[in-house]
């Protein structure tokens, strides 16, 4: 079985790791790129969301270089997300690729079904193995997450900001040559040591930035033109409301009661928004209330365009700004997005903020 | 010898070159059209300015627009800074009191909302030009107006005709249609106008809190037609600065003095610049799939700066 599966942020990077110790042959896609934007758009819907078009040229690129099994996740609902298999499928039939799906559902739709097709991915039906297997998934992806976090603490105080760029490019590079878990950590363990040799400068005191939205899009660095980076060359510590580790958390090592941090934010949405819009959008609107009471300086929300969930959202952030008299931007991402006016908000956002604190601390004192 | 600062703000259809004095007034202002060469364009209005103020000094630089990366290097400026704060700087210092600012210019608009002189929110258009200067640009070509009286002529009528301005290319069809019906052109002027102030307001100041006072810059503020057609559907007099065409370059001189002043030095290159060949030149990098388009600056042989790719490989900047 020659498995491969799309990009979601950096968890391709414990996902390859995972799969090579199940003794699968991976088949990582190429990072997204223009090229695969390309593809995808071109043989996707014109009107559907950005993430599936990239999906469809992670899958195609993943299928020239040989891969025979496709392995996602989807769910029915909340979204249109969770059609994504099934369209996806068809695509690549219509297309001519034989390929295998094996699809993960919520596990409060079928759990008999949820376990066959963990059982089918990890070659076992062994309820102890797949849960052993599971906590190591879990334990990489944590790491994973961890490590870009503390790269984003670095970047907004370091001297020198392309220096941690760089550090985090190699470490990408290395972490998709490498095999296995035990290799993946120790690349994960020097380029922590690697992130805190890097010099920082003291005088910079940052602000703090929450990005909200949409799990894909706020952990894919090509979808949102690397956000987190620009933010920290601008000295800015940014956090996403949504990362792999959180997200699994969530869905299915506190299954069936949901994390702590989600139901946090569904409590705090709730004079907003009593039920699920479908996606993340309750998520979002709970976020922005969690970053405020975190002490957040501002929160940006990225949307890919014609994300429903996200546009109800964006409506109720408006009154939500309002009411705690909190910075809150929306930025719309899509295929034609450019990005000088993308960098001309997040600068402006940025200014917005300093000279804001400024007044406040001139009041105080 | 008097102390001055420059600002140039280089949009997409327009140059602006301004040198202003100590206390922020204006001295000089060059209005040019980038014509898609901005190099060419910034040597040629540094060049007058070298004319005039050739014996003066510059003490301190900033750049703003869209182009103000590539302006910068070429300049050497004390500071480099986006659209949206150069001109709240500059609209502060005209009149401490504003609350709303309503910016049109070439293929930008914007709106920026201050309250007691800080900019609490703002919003920029994303996907269409439809509510900008060059989709007027390109009506009056049509209309064979010329677009300096465009204003004038709107004003003029009673009877506006509704034009759909969702959309250029829609309201282009939209105003042919009116006129092969007979409707006469100050009726669909003004209509434009309308409907381009309409299309503003629901698009760029979707939901935003328009407070007066109100101030509109950009190079549209010239449009009375536009002005009034704010006038009446805000409900509220509209405040047009003196320079509102150069609101940002002069937002942006102020700021680079502010930074020259409290870096005691400045960056500038000298106004004999535009005596110098810059070259600028572009090239897809192989490195990955990503195929970053890089390019590079050049002052004859010397390469000033590298940028545009995503990884750092190329990027450069000659410290000087």
């Amino acid at each position: 079985m020659k498995i491969t599966f799309p990009h979601l942020g950096n968890a391709y990077i414990a996902g390859k790791a995972f799969l090579d110790e199940l003794g699968h042959e991976v088949i990582l896609p190429a990072v997204n790129s223009r090229k695969t934007l390309e593809i995808g758009s071109k043989n996707s819907p014109d009107e559907i969301c950005l993430p599936f078009k990239l999906f469809t040229g992670n899958y195609i690129e993943g299928i020239e270089k040989g891969a025979d099994t496709i392995f996602t996740v989807g769910s029915c609902g909340p979204c249109r997300f969770g059609l994504y298999p099934l369209i996806h499928k068809q695509i690549l039939d219509d297309l001519g690729y034989s390929v295998n799906f094996i699809v993960l559902d919520a596990i409060r739709e079928d759990f008999l079904d949820f376990k066959n097709s963990l059982s089918q991915l990890l070659g076992t039906t062994s309820l102890i193995q797949v849960t052993k297997s599971a906590k190591l998934a879990f334990k990489l992806i944590n790491m994973t997450d961890n490590l870009s976090q503390l790269s984003n603490y670095i970047r907004a105080y370091a001297v020198n900001k392309k220096q941690v760029n760089k550090i985090m490019d190699d470490f990408y590079e290395n972490a998709v040559q490498s095999f296995g878990a035990n290799e993946l950590i120790n690349i994960i363990n020097k380029t922590t040591d690697n992130l805190r040799d890097v010099k920082l400068d003291k005088s910079i005191s940052p602000l703090k930035i929450g990005i909200i939205g949409e799990i894909y899009t706020i952990i894919e660095p090509y979808v949102n033109l690397e956000i987190e980076r620009k933010l920290g060359e601008l000295n800015v510590i940014v956090d996403k409301s949504l990362t792999p580790t959180k997200w699994l958390d969530h869905h299915v090592l506190s299954y069936p009661f949901g994390s702590k941090y989600e139901t946090t934010k569904f409590k705090l949405a709730k004079p907003y928004m009593v039920d699920m819009v479908g996606g993340h959008g309750r998520e979002t609107v709970g976020s922005a209330i969690y970053y405020k009471n975190m002490g957040y300086d501002g929160v940006i929300q990225i949307l890919p365009l014609n994300c429903m969930p996200e546009i109800v959202a964006k409506s109720v952030l408006k009154r939500v700004a309002q009411d705690l008299n909190f910075p809150i931007m929306t930025l719309v991402v899509d295929e034609m997005t450019g990005e000088a006016g993308f960098m001309t908000r997040l600068e402006a956002f940025v200014d917005l903020i300093s000279k804001r604190n400024e007044g406040r601390n001139t009041e105080i004192g | 010898m008097d102390k001055y600062y420059l600002g140039i703000d280089v949009g997409s259809v327009s140059t602006n070159i301004v040198l202003i004095d100590e206390y922020n007034d204006l001295v000089y202002k060059k209005y040019i059209r980038t014509q898609g060469k901005p190099i060419e364009m910034i040597k040629y209005g540094i060049k007058e300015v070298a004319e005039i103020y050739g014996n003066e000094r510059i003490q301190g630089a900033a750049t703003t627009g869209s182009g103000r990366y590539l302006a910068s290097i070429i300049i050497g400026a004390d500071e480099v800074k986006n659209e949206i704060t150069s001109h709240a700087v500059a609209s502060l210092t005209y009149r401490s009191d504003i609350n709303t600012i309503l910016e049109i210019g070439g293929q930008d608009s914007k709106i920026i909302i201050i309250r007691d002189g800080i900019v609490v929110d703002f919003a920029m258009n994303t996907v269409c030009a439809a509510g900008t200067g060059s989709f007027l640009d390109r009506q009056a070509i049509r209309l064979g107006v010329d677009i300096s009286e465009f204003g004038d002529l709107a004003l003029k009528s009673n009877n506006p005709v509704r034009i759909a301005g969702r959309c250029a290319v829609f309201a282009e069809s939209d105003m042919i249609h009116k006129q092969q019906f007979g409707h006469n052109p100050e009726d669909i002027i003004k209509g434009l106008c309308q409907a381009l102030v309409r299309n503003y307001l629901s698009n760029i100041g979707n939901g935003k809190d328009i407070k007066a006072p109100i101030m509109f810059q950009g190079g549209v503020a010239a449009n009375k037609g536009i002005i009034k057609a704010f006038e009446s559907e805000l409900g509220e007099r509209i405040i047009i600065p003196p320079n509102y065409d150069v609101m940002g370059a002069i937002g942006a001189a102020i700021i680079g003095k502010e930074k020259a002043k409290n870096q005691g030095y400045t960056n500038f290159n000298g106004l004999d610049l535009y005596k110098k060949d810059y070259s600028v030149n572009g090239f897809e990098c192989e490195g990955c799939s990503n195929s970053c388009e890089v390019l590079e600056i050049k002052e004859g042989k010397k390469t000033l700066a590298r940028y545009g790719d995503k990884c750092g490989k190329w990027s450069y900047k000659i410290l000087s």
